[in-house]
């Protein structure tokens, strides 16, 4: 049978307050063409000065994912002419990126895939080109807004160890995972701070000789990228069982569709003429700096959630969970602080937490409830100040209202009835109310005694320890 | 190596440039002049050399990450040959990338 | 004498002790322009209004009391490919007849800090492309001394207007020469930075890793002044040298005994015209009654020079070049229906011959298949030539030639043949490879009284021994007084009718 080769290419926007090679604002959402200057627009004697941060998060990815920094690093220039390439080059990084020979793993049912990354580095984007009435090649014309211009980009190219379309999906969650937590890209896809594409080549399982590949572009969304490698894998399957051969070109996924669709042939190689850009000085990425760069690392997905199922003996799935944002993680191991048990704590942050935050589509930035009071009230728990039940309804409030769970419980009047003697009140109220039920109990129908704990618990508004209610009542009713 | 006509063909095409008929075959006479000045380059042995990309010989020139103001869009614009409101106006864009 | 044939360092002191006034002075110079460039043609663009304006404003400065700066007052002709906000800027290219930049170069703001005052943009080759701006898109500039030879290239005009008065100083641009030779064929002083010293920031690119900007200028006290104005440290480019640098106008002593001045061999070839080698041999014999040490060396590598020179800097260009597209300024055929074509319409027509040949050679060396053999050979041939010089001045503290094989040569003669218009740079290419600095001072005439150049070079970021060199060397001649005689009658020149 067939296998896929998928081997797939990430820019991402970097998240620096100005452009790569000009001082303008990365903010491109800003009305068209007013984050533009003369280096940015391409303009005549302009030239290009190196963003100090760009660099910085350049080797910080690098090293992230596990790559050998480039000590003599450079700038290369592109030659390629598209009316959103303000000088008709690209200033990108050919022969020499900051980053070579990483790998990234990636946990994949029960197992670590290890991916190889072949290259990270650094380079320009684009502007925008908006196509009027129609699509690229049938309007009649197109507008150029250059704000996107010179964005510092990271380009993360990976080696074709992709196995599956799931695979794929994983490695890019992974991939996001690990520039959200460095704090380098704002990965929306969406808004285009992240972006893939795609190559994807079959062949038979266990061959090592590598098949004609196709790309797959406009891939707006990580299940895109897994849909549009799941019909590719099929179709490819198919041309090859048809006795055809696939054909090497671009395929766009059409979304509405379900499908990808041919765009246009690779004819030849194109010849961009790469060449070393002369206006910008080489780097020379010392071993000190790359140290001094290192130690600014954070703990990343990976590592973090080995520890937590080490550190805090979670299981796979929990630590996976609670380690997918480096916000939640914090959250997590903040609330075990104050606490001490973690499965605890992992179950209320997988449970009614994360239920809450999706239904509310609050995210965990913006939450209310501090790591403090969620242990605080896990505390009341434990000491019988309130129930379980009733702590959902203080958590809810906490939740909505952001107030400590202490406060919640006092204007409620949510404590729970442990004083016996006023349990007892309640308790010989009920067996009097219900005289027949308690008799069938005094006949030695066991069951029954749970309707009687119901009743002492309607009539206290959950409020009585049900433990206590129960005991309690069987201390009357059956010795 | 020679320079053809073909080439100069290509070359026009790669680098975006028309070249009439008469243009095109002047070129392949002059620049086969030339690049038989550039092959004596041949002669040389540069086994060993680096390539001198730039004689300044500096490193890490680096700008802090401080945006600051841009120009207005008005002067951006002001040279454009076409536009249309805040936009520069190109015709159709017939290949793809 | 006018105040326009004065040296910026005669008129300096007269404009600060407000003897004349600033107005007094760029109407003098504007004055000559008006009576002499109809034949001259140093300038596409005159700054008539900006210039009196400035005048006035610095006049009014100087009224209330506030010191001179070191320019003040000073007419410059600025190169037409050094941008200039709110002034047309051109590149003498058709493709940027109507480019108006809307920023300064680097250059600019300090000559403007300095007082000095654009009083025009002058006349070059195409966007600095060849030696005699008859590459120029506007018009052909004339050589003062004699209307029927070229002044020069690429800064011609700068060097045309030097020479014939119609301004007290003046920028070039140099890639491969474009200083020295101009200022060699038309008798001034032309001093080509060493790479990095002065920001490129503004100058339309030509090759990136050879340009500079420099002063073109009456005699070497001139060049000093401007120099030190314009040079320093620049982050808008990101080449601009961050050393600390000298007040090269310290250096100006006529003394220079004890210095080592080496003749590299391969400057004096079979190409040198007898009457530059006389003129040469004689510079050569006052520079050592002046007591300098002359050494014979060679550089071995340098004959390989311009090869490598027009593989480096057509690959460089191209790419320089590229984003003239039509669509963020330029000239845009408007018949094209698609981008593409649109672009390789208005290049093709907004585009001169030289700069076509330069885009095709580049693209060609850059190409996959040659890219190593021609491109990255010529790189690597860069360091050989770079090693002959660090060689050389291990025991030389400057190194002296002659700037061009001839003096200025016919109009026409050289326009149908490429690679003999290529050899006139044959001696000013190798300082440019190795990111030298060069200088060009005048050091005789020949018998048809056209001038002679004597070319200095220096140890990368040395300005200050060229200029004392060259100093000394000025103040045991006289070839630096000289200018030309009666003003040429226009009507006897054929051809090259002003159209701008």
């Amino acid at each position: 049978m067939f296998e896929p080769v998928i081997g797939i290419e990430v820019h991402a926007q970097l998240k620096t307050e100005s452009k790569m090679f000009c001082s303008c604002s990365t903010n491109f959402d800003a009305s068209p063409n007013s984050n533009t200057c003369p280096i940015c627009l391409g303009f005549p004697g302009a030239l290009p000065v190196l963003n100090k941060k760009a660099l910085e998060y350049g080797i910080k990815t690098a090293l992230a994912f596990n790559c050998d920094i480039t000590e003599c690093s450079r700038f290369d220039r592109k030659n390629y002419f598209y009316p959103d390439i303000p000088k008709n080059y690209q200033i990108t990084q050919d022969a020499f990126p900051v980053g070579l020979n990483g790998y990234v793993d990636i946990p994949l049912d029960n197992d670590v895939r290890r991916i190889r990354i072949k290259r990270v580095h650094l380079e320009e984007d684009a502007g925008k080109s908006i196509h009027e009435g129609g699509t690229i090649t049938d309007a009649a014309f197109s507008l150029e807004d250059y704000n996107r211009a010179g964005v510092p980009l990271l380009e993360i190219v990976s080696e074709p160890d992709i196995r599956s379309p799931r695979e794929a999906y994983e490695y890019l969650c992974m991939l996001r995972r690990t520039l959200l937590y460095l704090g380098v890209s704002d990965c929306k896809m969406e808004e285009g701070s992240l972006r893939c594409d795609v190559n994807i080549s079959i062949r038979p399982k266990g061959a090592d000789k590598f098949w004609t590949q196709v790309e797959l572009k406009n891939l707006n969304s990580f299940r895109a990228v897994e849909r549009s490698l799941d019909y590719e894998v099929r179709r490819q399957s198919q041309v090859v069982a048809a006795g055809e051969e696939v054909i090497r070109e671009t395929r766009h996924w059409d979304e509405a569709g379900q499908a990808t669709v041919s765009m246009r042939r690779k004819e030849t190689a194109e010849d961009y003429r790469y060449f070393p850009e002369p206006d910008l000085p080489p780097l020379n990425i010392t071993g000190s700096r790359v140290e001094e760069i290192k130690a600014t690392l954070p703990e990343l997905p990976g590592a973090r959630r080995e520890r937590f199922m080490r550190d805090y003996e979670l299981p796979e799935y929990d630590a996976s969970l609670l380690t997918d944002t480096q916000e939640l993680a914090d959250y997590f191991e903040e609330a075990v602080r104050e606490y001490g048990q973690a499965k605890t704590v992992s179950n209320w942050v997988m449970g009614e937490f994360s239920r809450l935050m999706n239904a509310t589509g609050i995210g965990i930035e913006s939450v209310k409830v501090a790591p403090s009071d969620l242990a605080a009230m896990l505390k009341m728990i434990d000491k019988g100040t309130i129930s379980g039940k009733i702590a959902k309804t203080v958590f809810e409030e906490m939740f909505t209202e952001g107030k400590s769970p202490e406060v919640i419980v006092k204007e409620k009047g949510l404590v729970q009835i442990a004083d016996e003697e006023e349990l007892i009140r309640i308790v010989d109220r009920v067996i009097e109310e219900n005289g027949e039920v308690a008799d069938q109990v005094r006949a030695g129908k066991d069951k029954a005694i749970g309707f009687l704990v119901g009743q002492v618990m309607k009539m206290t508004k959950g409020r009585a320890n049900p433990q206590m209610v129960n005991e309690l009542l069987r201390g009357r009713l059956i010795n | 190596m020679k320079i053809t006509k073909e080439d100069v063909a290509r070359i026009s095409v790669l680098a975006r440039l028309e070249l009439d008929e008469d243009s095109q075959s002047q070129f392949v006479e002059q620049l086969s002049g030339i690049l038989k000045v550039i092959n004596a380059l041949d002669e040389l042995d540069t086994s060993g050399m680096n390539q001198t990309i730039s004689p300044a010989g500096l490193t890490n020139v680096l700008r802090e990450d401080i945006a600051l103001p841009s120009i207005a869009p008005e002067e951006a614009l002001s040279n454009a040959p076409d536009r249309e409101g805040a936009f520069f106006k190109v015709p159709r864009i017939l290949d793809v990338d | 004498m006018r105040l326009n044939e004065l040296k910026a360092h005669e008129l300096l002191p007269m404009i600060s002790r407000q003897e004349v006034t600033v107005e007094e002075a760029v109407t003098c110079v504007l004055d000559r322009i008006s009576a002499i460039d109809g034949t001259i043609q140093a300038y596409i663009t005159v700054t008539c209004e900006h210039a009196l304006r400035k005048a006035r404003e610095a006049d009014a400065r100087l009224a209330k009391g506030e010191p001179a700066r070191p320019l003040e007052g000073l007419s410059v002709a600025v190169k037409d490919n050094i941008s200039t906000k709110g002034i047309r800027t051109t590149a003498a290219s058709k493709y940027l007849e109507d480019f108006i930049p809307p920023y300064d170069a680097t250059v600019i703001q300090h000559l403007e800090d300095a007082g000095a005052i654009i009083i025009g943009k002058t006349n070059m080759d195409e966007f600095a492309m060849g030696s005699s701006t008859e590459n120029s898109a506007m018009f052909p500039t004339r050589n003062p001394w004699n209307p029927k030879r070229v002044p020069g290239g690429s800064s011609g005009g700068s060097a045309a207007a030097v020479i014939s008065d119609e301004a007290v100083i003046a920028l070039g641009s140099d890639t491969g020469g474009s200083i020295r030779q101009p200022a060699s064929f038309c008798g001034i002083v032309g001093l080509k930075p060493s790479y990095g010293l002065v920001s490129r920031h503004g100058l339309i690119g030509y090759a990136s890793s050879m340009d500079q900007i420099g002063p073109m200028t009456k005699d070497v006290r001139d060049c000093a002044l401007v120099l030190s104005a314009i040079a320093g440290h620049d982050p808008k480019d990101s080449q601009s040298y961050p050393g600390e640098l000298p007040d090269y106008t310290e250096y100006l002593i006529p003394d220079i005994t004890g210095i080592t001045v080496g003749v590299p061999k391969e400057f004096l070839d079979e190409g040198l015209s007898q009457a530059v080698r006389d003129a040469f041999t004689e510079a050569l014999e006052k520079l050592e009654a002046l007591g300098v040490t002359i050494k014979d060396v060679s550089l071995p590598h340098a004959r390989h020079a311009l090869a490598a020179y027009y593989v480096i800097s057509s690959a460089e260009a191209g790419s320089n070049l590229a984003r003239l597209d039509g669509v963020r300024y330029g000239v845009r055929t408007c018949a094209s229906e698609d981008f593409a074509s649109m672009m390789a319409k208005s290049r093709g027509e907004g585009f001169g011959p030289e700069v076509k040949r330069r885009i095709v050679l580049g693209t060609y060396v850059l190409s996959a298949e040659n890219h190593d053999k021609y491109f990255n050979e010529a790189l690597r041939v860069r360091s050989l030539i770079a090693r002959d010089f660090q060689e050389v001045f291990e025991t030389c503290d400057c190194l002296v030639g002659p700037t061009s094989p001839t003096v200025a040569f016919e109009a026409g003669e050289k326009t149908r043949d490429p690679l003999a218009m290529y050899l006139s740079d044959v001696y000013t290419v190798p300082p440019n490879l190795a990111g030298i600095p060069g200088m060009s001072v005048p050091c005789g005439f020949d018998k048809e009284g056209m001038p002679v150049g004597l070319q200095i070079m220096g140890r990368q970021y040395d300005e200050a021994t060229l200029l004392q060199v060259a100093y000394a060397f000025e103040q045991a001649t006289d070839f630096h007084v000289r200018r030309p005689e009666a003003e040429p009658n226009a009507y006897e020149l054929a051809g090259g009718e002003r159209s701008v």
